[in-house]
């Protein structure tokens, strides 16, 4: 049995983990709590945010965020492929910065207008 | 070869430049810092004292109460905050008693207008949050504070203004007797010559003067550590607050500035190095405990920063203004009442260099009436002209202390432009308030670095070195596969 | 100087005051201005770039810029009128004018029938806490540190020290890292962390990033750049103890040691205060003691969760909009206060006519709970009774104390936390 914080929203439930009970999660207060328990456990995986220089716009940088949660391992990783990309303003937000990183299959997206 | 090289430009160089320079003497200040006022007179209590303080016929005596004088019509004619409080000197007890009236004769000796000994109840009429325990106090309606660096800045600008040239980041290093008379200055930018040099390097003074003849006094540095309070405590007493002095000065003082914060302080702690500005848990809790002592309910949760300065203190007990070699003049020694005094001592030094055979005009150039903009103190209708005018005057850039992006536009391009984010502060005020610049830093940084030319990587906080970035952010780097 | 006239002026164009602003505009509210003093709305949301919020209001998962943005957007088509770059220098309360200036619109005097206070909040600074030794570069507060990061594009320190571990602290730990720097630890003077436990576990666990509760730094070295801090564990007075001191190799030291209401205008405008909160004393609408003024957000107490900051601010904007349509306030007040273990509540005061059906009440402990009650009273009766398996000082807790409980009380109204009885 493992013991958690839940990470999926603030209220930051202790979760209980079985992981000999085909990973059964206890004290979420939430779905996202239980599926939260059992993929940290077997394939943690977080949302990353980082920036992205960006030319012409109302500042040098753009704010990005993975499109959906990479593996952890990965996330140096998923970072340091953002250095070297400049954008051109105007950027959209939603606009895909950079696809499929690291081949996790999510996308770097721009959280902003720029 | 320039007639005369000042090697400092702390309160007391920038004075002496002021006084030389409008007498049309060719001067050259060195400095070390990247700005001027950046020793002990920057980080001090900001008080013009009346002048009760030193024994008659001392030259400190001599020196404060003209200095004071002086002081008046210099912030007045150069637009520097002044403001005149008074002062009081507590007295809780016989001794200190005995002390005050001491204090009080020495002020009529020495010239000090309207003292005056108040009994306890008079006092607390005047100042309610002082302790109860006050017996009375030696007041003199004269006492004044006033912000340091700015009237250092002010008489080294009107120097400047006046033909004075100013080299900073220059460290002197050694200084050589030329055959023909005068002064080879070494620094660390080169050599310069002049005919005369005046040492006014503070706590460095006694290594100039060593650098050109043999020691005959020995700067002791003194660490004093300061609270600063928020604006709310500003009103918290009226005046400057002084306790009974004891032998290792002038004790912690309660005082509101002229920015209108409050300051307490400082403790008098001998330190090895003259550059050692560090403070510590002790030192303050020391200041807290004895202020409390005047003021019982002085409220230091509203403490915006804590700061320490160095008195160059020295050996011997007096203002040192004297010959070290020939051409070589020491003003040393400048312990309290230096600011007070420097005015005077600046004056007095040129004095002696025209007995000395310097050549200078008969009559002082007018001081010219210098108009500084200070956005808050105008009225709703001037300032909205004023952005009319200039509409940099209607950006807001520091909230704490209402500085407009046009204040420091225009200390950017004033005679002595800032190089450092705290240089910009002793100049406009911007970050001197409640956030200490967290707020208006990074857009100082921008408005310092478009107007100089510069890189934000170049700007420093404050000293040359004192860098606040580190580099940029997604530079270099692979590509992911 | 011309003066317009307004139903409504929000004074700032952050989380809080787009809320108000377009919570009023709902309302009824015609004619609405929100003055913002940076180039863009937004607010502190623009520089916290991570993810976490919106969970609450959006129930989905949005960063700061996107949860600004939603509400930007929702700004079209409304006809609410914004001034940006504009600094309010003097709001007069009982005439209801604000003076603002900024360049492009000059000094401007603006009169309105309500008006709404967002400013916000700013950092607690070195110099509050009083931390000695020199006084060095390298030292930010950690939200200044997040603009430079992650707005101006630079770097702020190579080898970190953290101070306090309110929830911007510990992102930045995590951003410094993830920009190549080195986060020593994050050291936090109280026994329990000030952030989220989230933020503890995304944040310093994820990067192993030690947290050391119960320590404090007691001294700080180097000329030009800091290069040393000493740390030490403290007494449970939070004294340093003699002979624990470590010393930390770092250019950098961040601090995020709390978070002060944004209050000048609120004060010189006479409204007011509540020492607790250093914000303003409101009534159930968010009313201040000036009627038809009205705060809300961080300017009138600091909340964890951008997500209540919306909703308070709604309820000012929806009041700031009836008061514009009438123009007088109601009188009889229940005073709310606070009993052991809370150490605010907000509002302070209700008028339980004003309340529809719940009063949703906020309020902080002093210290960690397992297993509470949360218990309501009006002198010794028992209004109402909470059960609460966990609260902590860092985390912002609310009640929704239902009307008729409150029409039942005779005078002030006392909320206070209580262990559960096993």
């Amino acid at each position: 049995m493992r013991e958690l914080i839940c990470i999926v929203c603030p209220q930051g439930c202790r979760l209980r983990v079985e992981e000999k009970q085909d990973y059964r999660v206890t004290g979420n207060r939430c779905a996202r709590g239980a599926e939260y328990g059992r993929t940290e456990l077997q394939n943690p995986t977080r949302t990353v945010t980082s920036t992205v220089a960006v030319r012409g716009g109302m500042y040098p940088r753009c704010p990005v965020k993975t499109s959906a949660p990479i593996p952890k391992h990965l996330i140096f990783k998923a970072v340091e492929a953002l250095s070297g990309i400049e954008l051109r303003a105007p950027v959209k937000m939603g606009q895909v910065v950079m696809y499929d990183v690291c081949g996790t299959g999510a996308d770097f997206i721009a959280t902003r207008d720029m | 070869m320039v007639d005369v090289a000042i090697i400092g430009c702390g309160v007391i160089g920038a004075a002496a430049a002021y006084h030389l320079a409008r007498r049309a003497v060719d001067v050259l200040i060195l400095e070390k810092e990247n700005d001027v006022s950046m020793g002990t007179s920057r980080a001090n209590s900001g008080i013009l004292h009346a002048g009760y303080g030193a024994r008659p016929g001392t030259l400190m005596a001599e020196m404060n109460v003209r200095g004071v004088a002086l002081a008046r019509e210099i912030c007045d004619a150069l637009n520097v905050a002044y403001r005149q409080t008074g002062s009081l000197v507590l007295a809780f007890d016989d001794a200190d008693l005995e002390q005050i009236h001491g204090l009080y004769r020495d002020g009529v000796a020495n010239g000090v207008p309207g003292l005056e000994i108040l009994d306890g109840g008079q006092v607390l009429a005047m100042e309610p949050n002082l302790s109860p325990q006050v017996r009375a106090a030696l007041y003199a309606p004269s006492a004044a504070v006033v912000s340091p660096w700015e009237y250092t800045l002010a008489m080294a600008e009107d120097a400047v203004g006046n033909g004075a040239r100013l080299e900073l980041e220059t460290q002197v290093t050694g200084l050589a007797r030329i055959a023909s008379g005068g002064w080879r200055i070494h620094t660390s930018r080169g050599d310069f010559e002049a005919r005369f040099v005046i040492n006014a390097a503070g706590v460095q003074a006694d290594k100039v003067h060593e650098m050109a003849a043999p020691a005959t006094f020995r700067t002791t540095p003194c660490r004093g550590e300061y609270y600063l309070l928020d604006k709310s405590e500003g009103g918290t007493v009226q005046r400057v607050i002084f306790q009974c002095p004891t032998r290792a000065g002038k004790g912690v003082l309660v005082a509101p500035t002229v920015h209108g914060n409050l300051i307490v302080g400082p403790n008098a702690e001998d330190i090895p190095d003259g550059e050692d500005t560090a403070t510590t848990a002790q030192g303050l809790s020391y200041v807290a405990h004895a202020a409390r002592r005047s003021v019982p309910a002085l409220n230091l949760r509203a403490s915006i920063r804590n700061f320490a300065g160095v008195r160059a203190n020295t050996d011997g007990g007096d203002f040192i203004m004297d010959w070290a070699a020939p051409g070589l003049l020491d003003l040393a020694g400048m312990k309290s009442p230096g600011l007070s005094a420097a005015a005077a001592v600046g004056e007095r030094a040129a004095e002696i260099l025209r007995q000395a055979g310097l050549n200078m005009s008969e009559q002082a150039r007018p001081t010219v009436k210098k108009k500084r903009l200070r956005f808050r103190e105008l009225t709703a209708l001037q300032k909205e002209e004023l952005i009319l005018h200039d509409p940099a005057y209607g950006r807001v850039i520091c909230r704490c202390e209402t500085v407009t992006e046009g204040e420091i536009i225009a200390a950017c391009h004033a005679p002595i432009p800032p190089r450092s984010i705290d240089g910009v502060k002793r100049r406009t005020n911007a970050g001197l308030g409640r956030c200490q610049g967290g707020f208006c830093g990074p857009r100082v940084m921008e408005i310092l670095g478009r107007e100089l030319g510069l890189s934000p990587l170049e700007i420093p906080q404050d000293r040359a070195g004192s860098f606040l970035l580190t580099g940029r952010t997604k530079q270099g780097g692979g590509r992911c596969e | 100087m011309s003066e317009l006239i307004y139903d409504v002026i929000v004074v700032g164009g952050g989380p809080a005051g787009l809320a108000a602003a377009l919570s009023a505009h709902e309302y009824g509210a015609q004619k609405v201005l929100i003055l913002e003093r940076d180039g863009e709305l937004g607010g502190i949301l623009n520089q916290c770039i991570h993810n976490g919020f919106g969970l609450h209001y959006f129930k989905e998962e949005l960063t700061g810029p996107e949860y600004a943005g939603r509400f930007v957007q929702m700004l079209s088509g409304t006809g609410i009128e914004v001034r940006l770059d504009t600094m309010v220098l003097e709001v007069d309360a009982a005439q209801r004018v604000v003076q603002a200036v900024s360049k492009t619109y000059g000094y401007q005097f603006l009169k309105a029938k309500s008006i709404v206070l967002a400013m916000g909040c700013r950092e607690r600074t070195r110099g509050a806490i009083g931390i000695p030794g020199t006084r060095p570069a390298g030292i930010f507060t950690a939200g200044t540190a997040q603009r430079y990061v992650n707005m101006e594009g630079y770097m702020v320190g190579k080898r970190v020290l953290i101070l306090g571990s309110g929830d911007i602290g510990l992102i930045m730990a995590r951003r410094m890292t993830l920009e190549g720097a080195r986060v020593l630890a994050c050291v936090e003077v109280m026994p329990y962390s000030g952030g989220l436990n989230r933020n503890i576990v995304q944040c310093l666990e994820d990067y192993d990033i030690p947290l050391y509760l119960s320590h404090t730094i007691v001294d700080i070295r180097g000329s030009a750049r800091v290069e040393q801090a000493v740390v030490a564990q403290v007494d449970a007075d939070r004294n340093p103890i003699p002979g624990t001191e470590r010393v930390f190799d770092c250019d950098t030291i961040l601090l995020s040691v709390g978070l002060i209401p944004e209050n000048e205008l609120t004060r010189t405008a006479g409204i007011r205060m509540d020492p607790r909160t250093n914000g303003a004393v409101v009534y159930e609408n968010m009313e201040t003691s000036a009627p038809g003024v009205f705060a809300c957000g961080n300017a009138l107490h600091v909340h964890d969760l951008v997500d209540y900051v919306t909703e308070e601010s709604r309820r000012a904007g929806a009041a700031a909009a009836a008061f514009a349509g009438r123009d007088e306030s109601c009188t009889a007040a229940l005073e709310i206060q606070n009993g052991a273990g809370v150490s605010y509540t907000v509002p302070q005061y209700v008028r339980p006519e004003n309340v529809e059906r719940r009063l949703k009440l906020f309020f902080r402990v002093r210290r960690i709970y397992r297993n509470a009650v949360v218990i309501v009273r009006c002198g010794e009766k028992q209004l109402a009774r909470y059960q609460r398996d966990h609260l902590a000082p860092g985390e912002m807790e609310h009640i929704a104390l239902p009307r008729v409980l409150m029409d039942r009380a005779q005078g002030p109204i006392t909320v206070e936390v209580q262990e559960a009885e096993q």
